[in-house]
């Protein structure tokens, strides 16, 4: 079963993938998409026997490769850790493929699409159901690949692909730091199978080597390396500049790969390693510090940006961090809890985005939105769930899953939990406020899309549009004479499911997920009853404070954008060096692209011209020649001569050899 | 068996070159076929339980002086196997784009083969160094005649370094034979020259081999090379005569002179990690694909060095597997370049874009061989970078760190490179002309992809015949080996040891 469910989407990637002139695109699409229905249906009936007790099993499948006292296989492990993973994988993923039917239906290349999108679920399944951490890093490259693929799905755009590059090469950095950390543990551990290495962790307390000519405590620092690669895939503060890029890539790709699944696979890591990581105080307490300072790095600029897409990635940015801080402070079970809600809010949030851009024919700036709740209400209702969810409104998904995580660093009490605490909760209002900002701009207020060359470029199309009539003549009417129109019922049905899962995911699983008892984790993570039983004991004023920011951020969005129309760009006239501050990233990009990307390709062109040629050839073979005799034509002459010269000289090298060993002999 | 794979395709060029050129072509394809089911029935039957030579035979031919004396271990096995795995597919290669001098062209090929067989099965250190330097001379006549524009200066560059190495190397292998009294290999190996010697016998030989692979800096005349030969030039090339450089370390260096190569090994060391990060921003700013694959060449074949100087099982094999990887990416990558070049006859990267669009095929084969030559995961070139890179980390930390920082520049330029070549607006009309693969072209990329994916996912057939030489070699590496300080310290031991001063 196990292996039917990692495998069905492998199948569905070469059915799709290779077969798909010989199939159509009509089977390539039933096929993927049939067989991760089928592959989500046995990840729930895996999760429910999991949650019922079955225990951890591991399936042994093959030999991959074996050197020296190493040995690594391929292998589908599966504890309750892991089979919420493959819950929230599948079933995103199940839908993501069913909603892409009518979101890629004109696309010319729908085979490749879905063929892309198996490929990234297989790699994710392997990621989580690895035994042996290379088998895991396969997986994290694997999804890597499919996430490069996906980015880049419209290569024609120079922006695609070069955000493709940008995700691959920025995630390369992580896994350079992952990689460095899987060979410090088989320095350590002489094994990297994640079982024997977990259960050796106590023995190797205290350990130290040398790292980079310093004595080092051995743990603390592959957990810190290890964390470098989780930074890379979950787009935490430093290595997050991949993540708003990579929205260059279709809608249901950022849904199932950026905001769901791929990105959480960092938090993943750190939970699975969990005992490593309580192990080394040291780097979790750079864990929380990194989690709460990306959790409010991204908020402060999913408030100011204008692209749809590009507020709910930093909010995902923004999300991932509370996950790690939680994990941070010791509370696994509750980062993964919010890993399991977000997936179902922030899926609905991403498809329900996608709605709203495939009615406003890929529109994506906030600015030319508005008033949208009367033509695609349906669309209106999911957007609203999902941000009910993500900003936590009582008994949604959200309110569960973020309250654990605050409470959890407010329990924990040391330094850096409390830091993590105040900052989430500032994070908390931040989320509030950017949240139903965007759908104060999308959905409220009048229609703004007169302005939109999208539209203005669809309505150019559309038979009814009159002669010399252009898009520029609707001056007068603000939606250009364009009506949107709700999503076919193969998007919506997606939506109508995740909205479920972002209403009642808190309500049915918080007792599990964060309760006191340790029945659910059953050894799959660290997990300490006695700690979890203080998040219920919390003051009440800490109890209340998420709810406050919450309220407080509502009311300040609906100030801004509903209640007086240009406050927000007041505002921004007030403080403009703040809002450009925001607006461009705290200008990471540019920092980045003139510390390395530009020194880079000039050191390789210096290093070219300057070392290659101008030193090593000038003092070497060209030196050589000039130093013989007149340059060129000592070479040409040489060219008719040496060939035979250099035979020659093999041969009475040889003989001189022979007769020199007869004569000794 | 081995004797007949060193004279088959010799005799087989002389025929050749008396036949009709399409003749020419029937028959030079046949005969490297034939070559290829010979070495795979090597490999099944060659027992990989022992480090012993097989398959051994020996006349005396010349003299006495030295001997016809052939054998495979495991190590030769698997570069035997590459060579004849990689020729059928050069010679499909260059199938219709050679048109002049065909016959010769073939000979040189077939020749070549030969030779290459020759230096991997030798077991006699003269007829070593007889196939290792003939073996240059088709390579030599490939450029030279068949060749680019620059054709003369790649080929006296590719001449001035190798004649450096070689004449170093002969005096070397002269000096060793008066001393231990034998031509032979295996004795050789297992002869212990005085320290002092060993020193300057090792850097002899470590002239020649550095050249070979090559190591920076006398990598220069690769990039020249590789540009100026034709496709299967370069496919030959970079597969095939690269390993003989890595050849020569596991074969002579480090098992002939172990003191030597643990005082030497900084050396290598710092050479390459200098070659990973030096060609890796290099390969960042060439404008000419084979340019480009060259230098990503010089740094995958510094995880080679490194891999063999870490001293340990994960490091050797995974150097091994990385020059068995090597040989069949970097073949494909040159194999992709000559489809396009064969069209358009050029390879400045900025002329192409777009590829996606009108040869869809084209780019699935080399986005594989992409992704394979930055090791992803799943492919051979992860399986060898990940053991070598584990085995140089094993070694010092210091190597390891900035060995690996190759997989990010590594990953810059190649994704650069197809994203240039593949992707964008299909805008210029000779290259959306273009027509996707043919025949003949799907026949050389689906066994290199089906190699590349197969060592990848289930690399134990051919790393299985490596345990047992290399476990030989760790071995005696590690008696010349300075007793270590273990590299990790538990805690426990700590305490032990302050124990006696408090």
């Amino acid at each position: 079963m196990l292996e039917a469910l990692v495998f069905l989407p492998l199948l569905g990637f070469l059915a799709a993938g290779i077969g798909n002139r010989a199939i159509g695109d009509f089977a390539a699409k039933l096929v993927t998409t049939g067989f991760l229905f089928v592959s989500a249906l046995l990840a729930w009936v895996i999760f429910f026997r999991q949650w019922g007790g079955e225990g951890a099993y591991t399936v042994t499948l093959a030999e991959w490769f074996t050197s020296g006292t190493l040995s690594v296989s391929w292998a589908l492990h599966v504890d309750m850790l892991v089979a919420v993973m493959l819950v929230v994988i599948t079933t995103v993923s199940a839908l993501v493929h069913l909603y892409s039917w009518a979101y890629m239906a004109d696309d010319p290349s729908q085979p490749r699409f879905f063929a892309y999108l198996s490929l990234f679920t297989f790699a994710m399944l392997m990621l989580v159901t690895a035994d042996s951490i290379v088998q895991m890093f396969f997986g994290w490259e694997g999804v890597g690949l499919a996430s490069y693929l996906l980015i880049g799905f419209w290569y024609r755009k120079p922006s695609a692909w070069n955000a493709a590059i940008k995700a691959f090469v920025v995630n390369r950095v992580g896994d350079f730091g992952f990689s460095l950390g899987i060979f410090g543990l088989f320095l350590v551990f002489g094994t990297l199978d994640i079982g024997a290495i977990l259960a050796a962790v106590p023995a190797h307390k205290g350990t130290t080597f040398d790292f980079l000519g310093s004595e080092v405590d051995a743990l603390t620092t592959i957990a810190i390396l290890l964390f470098i690669g989780a930074m890379g895939k979950s787009a935490q503060l430093g290595l997050h500049t991949w993540l708003p890029d990579a929205m260059e890539g279709p809608t249901p790709v950022s849904a199932l790969i950026h905001a769901a699944t791929m990105v959480t696979a960092g938090v993943f890591l750190v939970c699975r390693m969990s005992p490593l990581f309580e192990a080394a105080p040291a780097a979790l307490a750079l864990v929380t510090f990194v989690g709460a300072a990306t959790a409010l790095f991204a908020a402060t600029v999913a408030t100011t940006q204008h692209d749809i897409k590009r507020v709910i990635a930093y909010s995902t940015c923004s999300q991932l961090g509370y996950m790690f801080f939680a994990a941070g402070v010791g509370a696994y079970g509750a980062a993964m809890f919010h890993l399991f809600t977000h997936a179902f809010f922030k899926a609905l949030l991403f498809l329900g985005a996608g709605s709203v851009i495939h009615a406003m024919h890929h529109e994506q700036d906030m600015r030319f939105y508005g008033g949208l709740r009367r033509h695609i209400p349906l669309t209106f209702a999911a957007m609203t769930i999902g941000t009910l969810a993500i900003t936590g409104v009582f008994y949604t998904a959200g309110y569960y899953s973020k309250d654990g995580v605050l409470f959890a660093a407010y329990a924990r009490s040391t330094e850096p939990a409390l830091v993590a605490f105040s900052v989430g909760l500032f994070a908390a209002f931040l989320t509030s406020f950017y949240s139903w900002r965007l759908v104060f701009l999308t959905f409220f207020g009048e229609p703004r899309w007169a302005g939109s060359p999208h539209i203005a470029h669809a309505h150019a199309h559309d038979a009814h549009a009159e002669a010399g009539h252009g898009a520029h003549g609707h001056g007068a009417d603000p939606t250009a004479g364009y009506h949107p129109h709700e999503s076919p019922p193969s998007m919506l049905v997606p939506l109508v499911l995740l909205s479920a899962g972002a209403l009642f995911a808190g309500l049915l699983f918080h007792q599990a997920f964060i309760g006191a008892g340790e029945a659910f984790w059953a050894g799959s993570l660290v997990h300490d009853p006695a700690f979890y039983a203080k998040l219920h004991e919390v003051p009440a004023l800490v109890h209340w404070a998420p709810a406050i920011a919450m309220g407080l951020g509502l009311l300040l969005a609906l100030r801004q954008y509903v209640l007086k129309p240009g406050a927000a760009e007041d505002f921004v006239r007030t403080l403009p060096t703040l809002h450009r501050f925001l607006y461009r990233k705290w200008y990471f990009d540019e920092l980045y692209d003139w510390l390395f990307v530009r020194p880079a390709k000039r050191i390789g062109r210096l290093l070219w011209t300057g070392g290659d040629q101008g030193l090593i050839d000038r003092l070497g073979p060209d030196g050589l020649a000039g130093l013989v005799g007149a340059g060129a034509a000592v070479a040409r002459r040489f060219q008719s001569g040496y060939l035979y010269f250099y035979a020659m000289m093999m041969l009475v090298g040889l003989a001189a050899a022979m007769t020199w060993l007869a004569l000794k002999g | 068996m081995l004797s007949a794979m060193i004279l088959l395709p010799l005799a087989a060029a002389l025929l050749v070159l008396r036949l009709e050129a399409a003749e020419a072509r029937l028959v030079t394809l046949g005969t490297t076929l034939l070559l290829l089911v010979m070495g795979l029935w090597l490999w099944a039957g060659f027992d990989s339980s022992t480090a012993a030579f097989q398959f051994t035979e020996r006349h005396e031919i010349f003299g006495g002086l030295f001997s016809w004396h052939l054998g495979i271990d495991g190590i030769s096995l698997v570069l035997l196997l590459l060579s004849v795995f990689l020729m059928p597919l050069c010679i499909l290669a260059g199938w219709e784009s050679v048109k002049e001098r065909v016959q010769e062209y073939l000979a040189a090929f077939l020749v070549m083969e030969a030779l290459m067989i020759g230096v991997f099965a030798a077991m006699d250190i003269l007829l070593f160094y007889l196939f290792f330097e003939a073996g240059l001379i088709p390579m030599y006549l490939i450029i030279g005649i068949w060749g680019g524009k620059r054709r003369i200066y790649a080929s006296y560059k590719f001449f001035l370094y190798t004649l450096l190495g070689s004449v170093l190397m002969l005096l070397a292998i002269l000096w060793m034979i008066r001393e231990a009294g034998t031509t032979d290999i295996p004795a050789l190996m297992a002869f212990d020259f005085p320290k002092s010697a060993q020193t300057w016998l090792w850097l002899a030989f470590f002239a020649s081999f550095a050249v070979k692979m090559p190591m920076w800096p006398v990598h220069t005349w690769l990039p020249d090379a590789h540009v100026e030969a034709p496709t299967a030039g370069s496919m030959i090339l970079a597969g095939v005569l690269l390993k003989m450089g890595g050849y020569g370390f596991v074969r002579f260096s480090l098992p002939m002179f172990p003191e030597a190569s643990v005082e030497l090994m900084w050396l290598v060391f710092a050479l390459s990690m200098v070659a990973v990060v030096y060609t890796s921003l290099v390969a960042l700013a060439q404008a000419d694909m084979k340019k480009l694959i060259a230098y990503s060449s010089v740094a995958h074949m510094a995880f080679v060095t490194g891999g063999l100087f870490a001293f340990n099982p994960q490091g050797i094999e995974g150097a091994m597997v990385v020059m068995l990887s090597h040989g069949l990416v970097s073949a494909a990558l040159f194999f992709c370049v000559g489809v396009i070049y064969d069209r358009l006859h050029t390879r400045e990267i900025d002329r192409y874009g777009g590829l996606t669009t009108n040869m869809p095929r084209y780019a699935v084969f080399f986005m594989l061989f992409t992704m394979a030559s930055i090791a992803l995961p799943g492919t051979s070139g992860f399986v060898g970078e990940f053991l070598a890179l584990l085995g140089m980390y094993s070694a010092s930390s210091w190597l390891g760190v900035v060995m690996t920082t190759g997989i990010i520049l590594g990953a810059a330029y190649m994704l650069w490179l197809y994203a240039r070549v593949a992707f964008g607006e299909l805008d210029k009309p000779d290259v959306a002309a273009m027509p996707d693969l043919r025949p003949r072209e799907w026949a050389v990329m689906l066994p290199l992809a089906a190699g590349v994916l197969a060592i990848g996912v289930h690399p134990a057939p051919v790393m299985a015949p490596l345990k047992a030489p290399v476990a030989g070699l760790v071995a005696r590496l590690e008696r010349a080996e300075a007793p270590k300080t273990p590299v990790i310290r538990p805690q426990v031991a700590a305490v032990a040891a302050e124990g006696p001063a408090s």
